[in-house]
């Protein structure tokens, strides 16, 4: 069975962001990108279905040349072989979607894993419009993933629990913190990784469905005040909760 | 032509959830301003008071009913809500972004060659349009678009807009039963952790973090939620250790909240905590270490030994919640 990744690179999630000149982007200078944690889970999991099924897994990142670093770590992994749709324009979740989906299409892959979101614009909607673009079923947010034959059995995190969904191929799972650990990749198969081809495609122009019209950080909170170092201070705090705060 | 907007209810367990009022009484606001008609939809077996939603400015609910669609089954309720959407030319199609509503969203998205924006926190009608605010990169960053296509879904952030009532009036109540209900990709089973409440519907959370030094003094932290009536949330460190489960991590890589009131108990505040529960409207902060940066966005602190505190705090509410 031929599975596919999506997989995204973003900034770290310790790096503090700052807004580019024309204030639609940020500014990406000394920002260290890297694979969006939640594909992370994306990767393992392809990986363990492929030890345990066989096949071949494929990487597909949709961005600028910046992007293969972490195809190449996708690959490091273990994964087999990856592609990159090259652009440099912004896209917006639907337009990478039909990016994404039209590349699963072209690999045949019947099986796609990609993190519940990007760490960057944390829409958490691109897996679900890859399987309804292309006709799958699709799980989100899965925290356990089992399938047997053409069933999967996924569980889904919702809140205060979670959803026990029953599906087949071909599927999309987008993947949660709880899946699984990711492996680390090994100095042998960052070695392997050297090897593995990268495929390099021109991304077709997307129609854009949305507009940025710009960007702008928080209000900084004002800053609080420290009422106490010790437990004379619990009486006062629990007055402030009541009497400012209104909130106990 | 008037523009129509479209509210999709979500219902669990037969009972709508108070985040699709929030929504709905926003699609009021926004109807006024846009001279708008507007209209709810909701799918489920059998739901409780239904017509009581017309209390926060809707007059016409259409109900999709099936005993089977009870649970969330994302192939039926897509293209049912959206074949409705179609059908009755509604511009618009707003739902709440909780863990359903960020599911189908999207797919309903494709299925009317929609633009979709999600988890929009801000909004406002500049030109009889709708310009969106919606946190990115954690919250680090707030991003203000506008659709620019014909149909548009959009999802709001729960907790952040009031369900206010508008009119005493009720709903009148269009049922439509569906004969038959596809038996693949569909929820069949629902854990629910006993009496948990989520962090991320929760009005007061208690978070313990690294200071608590052991997964054992956790007890206290659930103490003094239960005393609050409060969910119980966690830093990233502690659920990493595996002190906590995941379900319960605030900040990047975990969920993003804002509650009345969040109390940070042996959280140091780095920035992908800060980043999920900034927008918190108070925020409590006890930790033994005064440079902590979490003190820099607390309302209150107390910088001191949490072991001391937190017993205290708990007896002073109770004894409050006596009164």
């Amino acid at each position: 069975m031929k599975i596919a990744v999506c997989v995204s690179h973003v900034p770290d999630t310790a790096a503090k962001i700052n807004i580019g000149a024309g204030n639609k982007s940020i500014d990406n200078t000394n920002i260290t990108f890297v694979i969006n944690p939640y594909d992370e889970f994306a990767v393992e999991e392809a990986l363990k279905t492929k030890e345990k099924f066989g096949g071949e897994v494929v990487v597909i990142s949709a961005g600028n040349d910046s992007n293969k670093e972490t195809i190449k770590k996708a690959l490091a992994m273990g994964c087999d072989s990856g592609v990159l749709l090259k652009t440099n324009e912004h896209l917006d979740s639907l337009a990478t979607a039909k990016l994404l989906a039209e590349e699963i299409k072209n690999q045949n892959a019947e099986l796609v894993f990609t993190g519940k979101q990007s760490v960057d614009f944390d829409a958490s909607i691109t897996g679900q419009l890859i399987g309804e673009l292309l006709g799958y079923n699709c799980v989100s947010v899965v925290v356990d993933f089992k399938i047997d034959g053409r069933k999967i059995t996924a569980e889904r995190e919702i809140e205060g629990g979670k959803e026990v969904v029953e599906t087949a191929l071909p599927a999309v799972i987008t993947t949660q913190k709880g899946l699984n650990d990711p492996r680390y990749a090994s100095l042998k198969g960052i070695m392997a990784a050297k090897k593995k081809t990268i495929e390099e495609k021109d991304a077709l122009p997307q129609k854009s469905y949305s507009e940025i019209i710009g960007m702008k950080k928080p209000k900084p909170k004002e800053p609080g005040r420290i009422i106490g170092e010790d437990l004379s201070a619990v009486p006062e705090l629990v007055r402030l909760l009541r009497e400012e705060a209104k909130v106990i | 032509m008037a523009e129509k907007i479209l509210v999709f209810l979500e219902q669990r367990n037969g009972q709508i959830k108070k985040a699709s009022l929030e929504v709905l009484k926003l699609a009021y606001d926004i109807s006024v301003k846009l001279n708008a008609e507007i209209e709810a939809a909701t799918v489920g077996s059998n739901i409780e008071m239904l017509e009581d939603a017309g209390n926060y400015g809707v007059k016409k609910i259409a109900h999709f009913r099936n005993e089977k669609l009870g649970y969330y089954a994302p192939n039926d309720y897509s293209k049912l809500i959206a074949d409705y959407t179609d059908k009755n030319n509604f511009t618009y199609l707003l739902l709440s972004n909780t863990s359903l509503g960020k599911d189908l969203a999207p797919r309903v998205a494709v299925k009317l060659d929609a633009g979709i924006a999600v988890d929009c926190t801000e909004v406002s009608v500049i030109d009889s349009e709708l310009h969106l605010t919606r946190p990115v990169y954690a919250g680090k960053i707030l991003c203000e678009i506008r659709l620019t296509s014909q149909r548009k879904v959009i999802t709001f952030r729960p907790n952040i807009f009031k369900a206010e009532k508008v009119s005493d009036d009720n709903a009148e109540i269009i049922l439509n039963e569906i004969a038959e209900v596809s038996t693949n990709n569909k929820v069949v089973e629902v854990k629910t952790s006993e009496n948990k409440l989520d962090v991320t519907e929760a009005d007061i959370i208690v978070s313990g973090g690294r200071g608590l030094k052991e997964a054992e003094n956790f007890g206290m932290i659930e103490e003094l939620a239960k005393v609050l009536g409060a969910a119980q949330g966690a830093s990233r460190a502690v659920v990493d250790a595996g002190w906590r489960p995941h379900s319960e991590q605030v900040g990047q890589t975990g969920k993003t909240v804002s509650p009345s009131l969040y109390i940070a108990i042996g959280i140091s505040g780095a920035i992908q905590h800060l980043a999920g529960m900034r927008s918190s409207k108070y925020i409590v902060a006890i930790n033994k270490d005064k440079d902590a940066p979490i003190f820099q966005i607390a309302d209150y602190g107390i910088a001191g030994d949490a072991f001391e505190i937190v017993p205290a705090l708990i007896e002073e509410i109770k004894k409050i919640k006596s009164n």
